[in-house]
């Protein structure tokens, strides 16, 4: 079975690297070192395993993603412990844009569980709703510290109806809602049939189910050209021709195929396929190859190799921007917009609204404030073939870069 | 070193998902060779350097890595290691660029405290000056997630200003794999393409490709001194100190650097197939059995990080 990459989410001391360190202590995937350099007066702060950097440890908070690594006799795992401070959206969507699933995390104490339906922490809301916008295919809840209210099972039925009946305004579909008490271990590893009214599998035997993210096999051929790969000599290759290198960002190729190169639109047969170690086979979504076309045609990194007439080139997009950079986003700005390995310059035309995350109602803006959410019209310098990011998570992506400060500014995702 | 699993584990044990992280450390590599004007990949001849360089002549074809290989000597170097490093390169034609602290000290840019300290911090000010000689925009480096938490942090594309410093505060958001690799003159990337991968992945992929390692990472005989629950090798450099029995002890090395600070353990694992086997069930991380200089402070490494340590 492929390693799963999860991440964490969820807001500020919901106990997202508590959960961690005891996920990776009970699979005893911390050394003996390690566990003995998180002992605090005699306890173990489960915490310290990944806030590994100083400024962490002094403020007691998680600002920047630690990535770790731990195995069952299941499966690998790779796990994104993302901050909860909205100051720290930008590395939580880091982790979560590449993640197959997100377990948001959410405080039982924290919440009036008594009422039958709890207010939700905006931290909450905002995790989730970037976790769906980003696709991620499994998005979890983990109800915690559910061992230090006085009636867990209570707790648990009215913070899971307060779950749900979010989830469903919002349209995110959710694969279950785990109750769990991260710091005991309880129904983190081993189950625990029964506790709080719950009788599935545990946090843990969960995540050993989940999928990971299919690669878009089935769609029209697309390919971002990384490399170029000449050769002086003509023994190299069958008839001495250049290598493009690259992904596969959808479908598949293979010899006999007719490509089309954007942008310069000339049409050309794949001769040759090799797989990343240069070994002759298809290629497929998801996985690199190198692709020898029958022709000598005008190919540079950042083109584009397509299906022909499988896509329209477009210079308009309509997208929704996570703004990430402390500099806001502002309309008419021009930006640089990474499309695969395709750079290109990027005019933000008009900002539609702002996303408010608590409401999801639409609100007027005419900037995107970091950590904002909304919905915004780019114009391109040069066409690109992008499609709805709802139908390709590769093909819909691109990342905006500020042309000052050469800052990662705004995750984009075709609308 | 506790040696508790069993042969059969060998037996159990998937290698499936070494494929996809060598796909990901090729798609990295040649990431490096497109993106940038002046990259170099540092190469020390340790294990994890030695994977990368596998990794490499698989991107690039055999004798055909597009970029030098840089090495930092501190000049306290293990003889078998530094041998191997320069025939390694021999074999694969490409070029190595070494610059040393020894050098750095002569020009006064590095100042001992005292004769017997470890040069391995300096290392820092002997890189930054072989990027300003080179004008390099991009440092390969086989650091791995798994070794320290500080490294758990770090971005695949890590960006340096212009004193090379890392700013783990205000990493650059590594969304999908659309790296922005963007630089203002003076920056640089260091790039690390083996991330995701882990001791046990390092270990498992030496033994599938038949990676050559230096003769130290297996099994042989060394006078060393206990210490503080480390093994510290007795050598001209590393003196025993009063009151010290030196013993003769079976023992490998789980990383190589500099002499000064490099500890290696009781093992008695000659081959890559046994290290496996001995990785499945240690007990203590790979920088704790063997690291003095990681153990001064929590932060050392980040604080190194910040100063332009790799």
């Amino acid at each position: 079975m492929d390693a799963l990459k999860f991440i964490t989410c969820g807001s500020v001391d919901d106990g997202k690297s508590t959960l961690i360190g005891r996920l990776l202590v009970d699979s005893k995937a911390v050394l003996a070192d390690q566990l003995a350099g998180v002992q605090r007066s005699g306890e173990t702060d489960l915490a310290l395993l990944t806030d590994g950097l100083s400024a962490e440890r002094e403020q007691g908070i998680t600002i920047d993603v630690a990535w770790r690594y731990f195995a069952t006799p299941a499966r690998k795992f790779i796990i994104g412990d993302s901050p909860g401070h909205e100051q720290y959206t930008r590395n939580m969507v880091t982790a979560a844009s590449g993640a197959d699933a997100a377990v948001v995390l959410v405080d039982a104490t924290k919440l009036k569980w008594q009422d039958a339906g709890p207010e939700l922490l905006p931290q909450t809301r905002r995790h989730t709703l970037l976790v769906n916008l980003l696709r991620v295919p499994s998005i979890v809840f983990a109800v915690n510290k559910l061992d230090a209210v006085a009636d867990p099972r209570l707790a648990f039925g009215h913070i899971r109806a307060a779950l749900e009946r979010f989830a469903t305004a919002a349209g995110v579909a959710v694969r279950a809602t785990v109750p769990i008490a991260a710091l005991k271990g309880q129904n983190v590893v081993e189950a625990a049939p029964g506790w709080c009214g719950y009788e599935g599998p545990s946090l843990l035997q969960l995540l050993e189910q989940l999928d990971v993210t299919a690669a878009e096999a089935g769609a029209a051929f697309a390919f971002p050209v990384q490399w170029v790969e000449k050769f002086s000599s003509s023994s190299d290759t069958s008839q001495g021709r250049r290598v493009f290198w690259g992904r596969v960002a959808a479908g598949t190729v293979q010899p006999g195929q007719a490509v089309t190169v954007l942008p310069s639109g000339q049409l050309a047969t794949v001769a040759q396929v090799l797989d990343h170690v240069r070994q002759p086979r298809p290629g497929v979504a998801g996985h690199s190859a190198g692709i020898v076309l029958d022709r000598e045609v005008d190919v540079s990194r950042g083109d584009w190799l397509l299906a022909p007439g499988a896509f329209e080139p477009r210079r308009e997009l309509s997208a929704t921007v996570a703004w990430l950079d402390e500099e806001p986003l502002v309309a008419g700005r021009v930006y640089w917009a990474l499309h695969g390995h395709r750079w290109v310059k990027a005019k933000v035309r008009r900002i539609v609204h702002r996303l408010d995350v608590n409401t999801l109602a639409e609100a007027e803006a005419d900037q995107l404030e970091p950590n904002a959410i909304g919905h915004v019209e780019l114009a391109l310098q040069e066409p690109v073939a992008a499609l709805p990011y709802a139908r390709s998570r590769t093909l819909g992506a691109l990342v905006l870069v500020d042309t000052a400060s050469h800052k990662t500014s705004g995750a984009v995702l075709v609308r | 070193m506790n040696a508790r699993a069993e042969p059969q584990l060998l037996g159990q044990l998937s290698n499936r998902h070494l494929d996809a992280l060598e796909e990901e450390a090729i798609f990295v590599l040649r990431e490096v060779a497109a993106a940038f004007e002046r990259p170099t990949l540092l190469f020390s001849g340790g294990k994890d350097s030695l994977v990368l360089l596998r990794c490499a002549e698989k991107a690039f074809g055999a004798g055909r890595i597009p970029y030098p290989l840089l090495m930092i000597d501190t000049g306290h170097n293990f003889p078998e290691v530094t041998q191997f490093r320069d025939q390694r390169a021999r074999e694969l034609g490409a070029e190595l660029i070494v610059r040393s602290v020894e050098d750095s000290m002569k020009r006064g840019t590095v100042r001992l405290a005292h004769p017997g300290e470890s040069r391995n911090v300096h290392q820092s000010v002997t890189l930054l000056e072989a990027i300003e000689e080179f004008r390099f925009d991009a440092l390969i480096g086989g650091a791995r997630r798994d070794e320290e938490k500080a490294r758990a942090k770090e971005r695949i594309f890590s960006h340096r200003d212009g004193f090379g410093q890392w700013q783990p505060k205000a990493q650059r958001p590594e969304l999908w794999t659309l790296f922005n690799t963007r630089l203002a003159p003076g920056e640089h990337f260091r790039v690390f393409p083996i991330s995701n991968w882990t001791e046990l992945d390092v270990w498992q992929y030496i033994e599938r490709e038949a990676i050559e390692l230096p003769s130290i990472y297996y099994a042989h005989q060394r006078p060393v001194v206990e210490r503080r629950g480390l093994l510290v090798p007795v050598t001209e450099l590393t003196p025993p100190r009063e009151g010290e029995e030196v013993i003769t002890r079976t023992v490998r090395f789980r990383t190589v650097g500099d002499i000064t600070c490099t500890c290696p353990v009781e093992s008695p694992a000659a081959n890559a197939a046994q290290v496996v086997l001995e990785t499945l069930s240690v007990e203590v991380s790979e920088r704790g059995a063997t690291r003095m200089d990681d153990k001064t402070s929590e932060a050392s490494m980040e604080k190194r990080k910040k100063d332009g340590y790799f």
